[in-house]
């Protein structure tokens, strides 16, 4: 059913119905916002540092003594996309058990940091990582090799956990 | 007999019971972890303290009453165990009083105090007794704030156990089990104090045949097997109900199963059969073949290459069946098995008799005296004899029997061997070489064995935990087994046990790509070689096989799987009225879902 009464177009002033004020006023924004300084960032050459709150691709953290992860198996358990796979082993060190396989498809994370939450060892955080580019699915699948990461370059993470946890 | 009230429930107890056996066989809990129905009473970990209380009396013996005509309760001074308290006529229990509470919370709060916090890396998280008292029974905050006393981790106690003895919370279970039901007296605490730790006796190890149930029987993580250890976390796994074929007693089992792969074997109560246990033989040896070395789909065996080559379905059941035309009824031999479930030896009979009308009918028996003693294990090995000899697996007038095999087939009186989930080649040099000598050999196998090199045609069947049936075990008890491995005919949805993951996973997640084999049951392939033949069997699931035997054997009369379910297994002739389950169902701690 058409609408004739009480429409925007009823509604508007003459002034408003010839439209070029308002063509004006619009431009003058633009204008005015072309000399103003710019928040473009020219990406691939300059790239962008999160904060530690940044939730990035999760790693796995490799301490001075090796891995941390107990292959617990807790954020396999509350991973909502179901993301995580983890298989456990025996080792010789304190802690019995390491995991065999650790894997996260990257296509089902969602970076919602559940993993990192939950983790008893503070074994698995999530990096600074935004840049997730795959070529196909199989290489999206990230195991230990690509997941364990030097605690050094985790620190502002570690910090932000530390304080706000 | 006595009434006493539990949390205000009116309970009759016979006499001579205790109050926690009184509250179990009522179906109420009261939180204990040394209580163990099947072991003595050693009232040490104290953590089902209760309060009980007698009515008053007066000088003259009568009992006292309030204002409302009910006896004045008093309450005695301490709180009492549980489990060493026999009931008494007019006995008042509360297990949730103030006082009872607080003491619950300072047992668990002591037990906590010392015990690691190992939780991620121990085997028994998700299915441990004291995490799960922890959230029900504790007051979840720790004000213990020094450093926890250490002890040994990680100390072997034999071929199959580690202990640890830190996560060990002295509840004697282990030890009472050693002295009274294994009968292998090598455990004992030692040190005083909270330096408490259990240690064998100098010179000892701990390796008897029932050694490993004390890896369920322990209330937290310190024993721990070294088969399963670490391979996965309980939540991750389905368990479905099954029976043991490791011999003919049948132990109730339940098969923990991740990615189509099982994992672990455990033992599950029944009170008639194996009560809480089953032997380390089995819980080590009944799976490793279900996941290796596999059968997958129907073989021929190829003219030019001699060697099998798979085919489909249609095609080597046409193969079977052309082969069975080709010789005389006398000429056939079937090789039956005590490990057959009930449906498939009946429908083994049923074909042997009216479709091939041979009368060349045998199994071989697996006799291990060695293996048998007076508690669980038997010397039969077949976990199905009693029932394929009730159903008629067994050579009719005239027939051939498996001793005069090798010989009838040697002089070629025999021409066709048709074996069905057997293994005659590693029984005895002669059935080896009639299996040689044979013209045709038909074979029904779900691994590659000795005997399946000499198989012209070679149908993939199911082993024990893919397919749904019946044993009857050495008591006559007919008891269901459930599938709990998916195979490319029925997978995980149509009606198998699921974990999490198996629910929630996609198609292509990794952890759904445990390999499904091509096989199927032994009556599913007779039936489609039968329908071959000329006639028109139509059974469509094993419960309707399992329907027409209760039909038409008498024995079996009146049993359905629905009632299998409900009684634990029924003995053989008491379809109609089955012996009434115990009234003490008690399960220690298990994965709860």
């Amino acid at each position: 059913m058409n609408v004739t009464q009480n429409t925007e177009a009823q509604r508007m002033s003459f002034w408003e119905r010839l439209y070029i004020p308002e063509i004006v006023r619009g431009l003058s924004i633009t204008l005015r916002q072309m000399f103003k300084p710019k928040f473009t960032r020219q990406y691939p050459e300059e790239r962008w540092e999160p904060l530690g709150s940044y939730r990035g691709r999760p790693v796995l953290v490799l301490d001075e003594d090796g891995e941390r992860c107990v292959a617990c198996g807790l954020c396999s358990r509350v991973c909502p996309a179901l993301a995580i796979e983890v298989q456990a082993g025996e080792t010789e060190r304190d802690k019995e058990r390491y995991p065999v396989k650790f894997e996260i498809n990257m296509l089902r994370c969602i970076y919602c940091g559940f993993c990192e939450e939950v983790c008893p060892e503070e074994a698995i955080v999530m990096s600074k990582d935004y840049e997730l580019v795959f070529e196909d699915r199989e290489s999206a699948i990230l195991d230990k090799e690509h997941l364990l990461v030097p605690i050094h370059q985790l620190q502002d993470r570690l910090e932000f956990l530390r304080r706000y946890k | 007999m006595p009434v006493i009230t539990i949390d205000g429930q009116r309970l009759e107890v016979p006499a001579g019971k205790t109050i926690i056996e009184a509250a179990y066989e009522n179906g109420l809990q009261i939180p204990h972890f040394c209580w163990h129905p099947a072991l003595s009473v050693a009232g040490n970990c104290r953590m089902c303290l209760v309060e009980v209380g007698m009515p008053k009396r007066r000088p003259d013996g009568s009992i006292e009453l309030d204002d409302t005509g009910q006896p004045v309760i008093s309450f005695l001074p301490k709180l009492q165990i549980a489990c060493a308290t026999p009931v008494a006529d007019g006995m008042v229990v509360r297990t949730t009083s103030e006082r009872a509470v607080r003491a619950q919370e300072a047992v668990m709060e002591f037990l906590l105090i010392n015990h690691p916090l190992d939780c991620p890396i121990c085997d028994e998280a998700g299915q441990c007794k004291l995490q799960e008292y922890a959230f029900r029974y504790s007051r979840g905050v720790s004000r213990f704030d020094e450093e926890k006393v250490h002890k040994p981790k990680r100390v072997i106690w034999g071929p199959t156990i580690v202990f640890d003895a830190e996560r060990c919370i002295l509840c004697s279970r282990c030890i009472r089990f050693a002295n009274e039901i294994a009968r292998q007296p090598v455990l004992t605490f030692v040190e005083r104090n909270d330096h408490v730790t259990i240690e064998l006796y100098p010179g000892t190890e701990f390796d008897n045949p029932y050694s490993m149930n004390v890896i369920e029987l322990c209330p937290v993580g310190a024993l721990t097997s070294r088969d399963f250890r670490f391979r996965a976390r309980v939540w991750e796994m389905s368990f479905t109900d099954s029976i043991c074929p490791g011999c003919a007693r049948g132990c109730n089992i339940r098969i923990g199963v991740r990615n189509n792969e099982i994992l672990r074997l455990e033992p599950r109560r029944n009170l008639s059969v194996n009560q809480y246990w089953m032997c380390d033989q089995g819980r080590l040896t009944q799976y490793g073949f279900v996941n290796y070395n596999r059968v997958d789909g129907p073989h021929l065996r190829s003219a030019v290459t001699g060697k099998l080559e798979p085919v489909s379905w249609e095609a080597a059941y046409d193969a079977v069946a052309a082969a069975l035309r080709r010789y005389k009824p006398e000429e056939i031999a079937i090789i039956g098995s005590g490990r057959l479930t009930n449906e498939d030896a009946y429908a083994l009979v049923k074909f042997a008799r009216t479709v091939l009308k041979t009368p060349n009918l045998d199994f071989p028996r697996r006799d291990d005296p060695d293996f048998g003693d007076d508690f669980l294990r038997c010397a039969d090995r077949n976990p199905n004899t009693t029932g394929v000899l009730e159903l008629g697996l067994k050579p009719s007038a005239g027939g051939v029997g498996l001793e005069e095999l090798p010989e009838k087939v040697h002089y070629g009186a025999i021409r066709l061997l048709y074996i069905v989930e057997e293994d005659p080649a590693a029984l005895s040099p002669q059935l080896r070489q009639a299996l040689e000598e044979a013209e045709m050999v038909i074979m029904h196998a779900s691994n590659y064995t000795e005997s399946t090199r000499y198989a012209h045609i070679l149908l993939a069947t199911t082993t024990y935990a893919e397919l749904e049936g019946t044993y009857t075990n050495i008591q006559r008890r007919v008891q269901l087994l459930r599938p709990a491995v998916a195979t490319k005919e029925r997978e995980r949805y149509q009606g198998l046990q699921m974990s999490r993951w198996d629910k929630l996973g996609a198609w292509n997640d990794r952890w759904t790509h445990g390999p499904r084999r091509d096989c199927r049951q032994t009556w599913q392939h007779l039936q489609a070689i039968a329908r071959l033949l000329g006639t028109l069997w139509k059974w469509r699931r094993s419960e309707e096989v399992f329907l027409e035997i209760a039909r038409e054997v008498p024995s079996f009369a009146g049993m359905t799987y629905q009632l299998l379910d409900a009684y634990q297994g029924v003995v053989l002739g008491k379809g109609r009225n089955p012996d009434p389950v115990p009234a003490l169902q008690y399960e220690s701690h298990v994965l709860k879902p």
